[in-house]
């Protein structure tokens, strides 16, 4: 029988390695992801779960062993941030090129400099390209749901990939709220014990994995990493189905709120999603044709899906919780790019790009109440297109500091 | 190919591979593969010995390997490790087989934490004194005195001592071995097989191409590094020193630097010290043998 219990996200993700049965885990700590595997240490430590700890000496090595461990033919886990995640940059690209599946939480925290201890995306979005599935998740059962159904999603024929889990460092993975905890049992039908389908190093089985290769085949070989990309999508769409029968929760690539008839749709990842949709009921009650739609599958980006529901607005406001550096916020360059086909024939929405919450800074009602004001006020304007990012949340005395 | 199958030594790798001729690497790597046989993993970092892990659809071993990143075949190893002993696969030998620059330089971090987490993993270094495989440049483990591509001088400074650096960290088997005394390698990788923990050798492996040499000369020079005690054959279990080839008369440093090109910009006052080195290194081994 499932169980509610209060728990935070870190706790809730580490639950989820628990019941996902876990074989290796390889971890370094790092805020706010050291709680994750401090747990795993002890459920190990108390035998709650049948799995080795290996303790690595940098984040470089517990990607690196998670992925010998993966090869051995055992389900490994790890899970990182910020600095974390970018010293383990090298290495995403191997655990993605051998098709391991992976499932590494991300608990997201800002990348220096300056230095940050606090939440934004700016470490997971630098590993978009690495051919990882992203998942990005809004509360505790998210988390704790997302490691478990990731696991499936991965371990799955047709794709065969590392999933990153995003939890908002601190907002999500520090507070404490009511989780779901299903039970061994459930979790156990849900998800067979992991056999490997591809790679392996066994020496009844030997082959020579990961070799320098030829400029004859390495594009045959992204091509497959590719094609398993795209798979996911609908793999995605299969495990979802299961995962409600068996647990009763419903995921989708994305969550969409009162966007039906919404003249005007917020974009948002993560935590502030809730902060979102507790604005758009409220201004719904006004009268205000508003919606909200929570982006949970950011990699592969569901773009087809997704231009559906937004081109149907006049207007588009995407919060990106990084900077975009040199261009737009990655987010918003996503929904830009899906809603160009819309866009041409000059009745797609506005699409209006949004900077905010970065280095940890809340995104308050306010700051999307101004968010929607701006948006209405460029769909007003017929600013059709606007190619830079609104730091909205920023200070007056910005330049100054 | 009659001589293919009537070949019993090294075996377990394929022949007609592209290291150079009078490649050292590729000897020792047979010969580790001799002992240990084909239940065996091997994992090798981007170097000359990723020539035998392979190519596109073709690889050198028998057995099943795979191309680490440079600093990091110790914590793969590490993982690797771990899940064949989840699985109940214990017997499984784990060897890394790594060059001087992915161990001495940007891997000693991996491979001082895999050693002190204990795991009985197999790490050979092939030392063959700098990065050879981008095209000879400097490594810790380059000799003063000896021309790479970034010490176009000679290298002012001594290379660095890792085995020294290990055995003072605790290991339960550390040696040295050299490419001309391949039946007291085969011995040492034997006590390594047999080993309930990590365990390191690190071996001479003199490089034609990048020292500047005659490809036939490759054991010869090996032989006298050892002869001149400029590289100096032990192995300490439990950290119990054990030097297993004693020199009694000790050929000059400059006999050994003669045979090499590499050393033509060396200047007199390096090769003294070279030899003051060698003089001075294997009296300090021994000193510590008979301490134990
Ligand atoms: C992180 C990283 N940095 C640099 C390189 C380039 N690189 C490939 S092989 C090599 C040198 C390896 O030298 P060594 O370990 O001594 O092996 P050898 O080539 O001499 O056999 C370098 C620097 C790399 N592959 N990865
Ligand atoms: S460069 Fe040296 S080590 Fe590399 S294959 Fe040639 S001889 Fe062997
Ligand atoms: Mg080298």
């Amino acid at each position: 029988m499932a169980k509610r219990k209060a728990m935070d996200g870190n706790a809730a993700a580490a639950e989820g390695a628990r019941l996902a049965r876990v074989q290796v885990v390889a971890a370094y700590p790092i805020t706010p992801q050291t709680p994750i595997v401090e747990k795993l240490a002890s459920f190990i430590d108390e035998q709650k779960l049948a799995a080795r700890y290996i303790n690595v000496e940098s984040e470089h090595s517990a990607l690196c062993a998670t992925i010998g461990a993966s090869l051995a033919g055992t389900r490994a886990f790890t899970a990182t941030a910020s600095a974390g995640l970018a010293l383990m940059h090298e290495i995403t690209g191997v655990a993605a090129g051998c098709r391991l599946p992976i499932v590494m939480p991300i608990v997201n925290r800002a990348l220096p400099s300056p230095w940050s201890l606090w939440c934004d995306h700016s470490d997971s979005m630098g590993e978009r390209d690495q051919g990882w599935l992203q998942i990005y998740t809004e509360n505790a059962q998210e988390a704790l749901d997302f490691i478990i159904f990731s696991y499936r999603l991965a371990e799955d024929e047709r794709v065969l990939l590392p999933v990153n889990v995003c939890l908002d460092g601190f907002f999500l993975s520090h507070t404490s709220e009511a989780v779901i905890v299903p039970s061994q049992e459930e979790v156990d039908n849900f998800l067979p014990p992991y056999e490997p389908k591809n790679l392996v190093l066994d020496p009844l089985d030997p082959m020579a994995v990961n070799v320098l290769t030829s400029p004859a085949i390495f594009t045959e070989i992204k091509h497959q990493h590719k094609v398993a990309m795209d798979n996911s999508l609908q793999v995605f769409k299969e495990v979802s189905q299961q995962f409600q029968e068996n647990f009763g929760r419903q995921y989708g690539l994305f969550e969409t709120y009162a966007c039906n008839d919404a003249e005007i749709i917020i974009v948002s990842m993560g935590t502030m999603s809730g902060t979102v949709r507790h604005l758009v009921k409220k201004m719904r009650k006004e009268g205000q044709k508003v919606g909200a739609l929570k982006l949970t599958m950011f990699r592969p980006f569901p773009g087809r899906e997704l231009a559906e529901i937004l081109g149907k607005a006049q207007g588009v406001a995407v919060i990106d919780r990084s900077a975009g550096l040199g261009s737009l916020g990655p987010l918003a360059n996503e929904v830009r790019s899906s809603l160009y086909d819309t866009a041409n024939s000059n009745q797609g929405p506005v699409v209006c790009n949004y900077v905010a919450g970065l280095g940890g800074r809340d995104v308050t009602e306010d700051t999307i109440a101004l968010i929607i004001k701006e948006t209405v006020q460029a769909v007003e304007g017929n600013l059709k297109k606007s190619y830079e990012s609104r730091w909205i949340d920023l200070l007056e005395e910005a330049e100054s500091i | 190919m009659n001589i293919m199958q009537n070949q019993t030594r090294g075996k377990h790798l394929f022949h007609g591979l592209t290291s150079c001729e009078g490649c050292a690497m590729e000897l020792v790597a047979r010969t580790v593969l001799d002992i240990l046989g084909t239940n065996t993993v091997v994992l090798t970092p981007p170097s000359c010995s990723a020539i035998l892990t392979g190519f596109s659809r073709e690889t050198g071993w028998h057995v099943p390997s795979f191309m680490a990143n440079l600093e990091a075949v110790a914590s793969y190893a590490s993982g690797l490790r771990t899940g064949l002993e989840v699985l109940g696969k214990d017997k499984v030998n784990v060897v890394g087989y790594a060059g001087d620059g992915g161990t001495v330089d940007i891997g000693l971090q991996a491979l001082s934490g895999a050693i002190e987490r204990g795991h009985r993993i197999i790490y050979i270094c092939y030392d063959n004194e700098a990065y050879m495989n981008t095209g000879i440049q400097r490594s810790g483990a380059t000799s003063l005195g000896a021309w790479t591509t970034t010490t176009p001088g000679g290298k002012p400074t001594q290379r660095k001592d890792v085995p020294q650096m290990l055995l003072a960290q605790g290991i339960p088997y550390l040696a040295t071995a050299s490419t001309a005394y391949i039946d007291d390698l085969a011995k040492k990788v034997e006590k390594a097989k047999n080993t309930d923990g990590p365990s390191y050798i690190h071996v001479h492996a003199p490089c034609a191409t990048g020292w500047r040499f005659p490809a036939h000369k490759t054991i010869d020079i090996a032989r006298m590094a050892v002869q001149t005690g400029l590289w100096v054959l032990y192995e300490a279990v439990d950290g119990r020193l054990k030097i297993t080839k004693e020199i009694k008369n000790f050929k000059p440093v400059e006999d050994y630097v003669k045979m090499q090109k590499r050393f033509q910009k060396a200047t007199p006052e390096m090769i003294m010290e070279l030899q003051r080195f060698a003089t001075e290194g294997y009296e300090k081994l021994a000193e510590r043998v008979e301490n134990v």
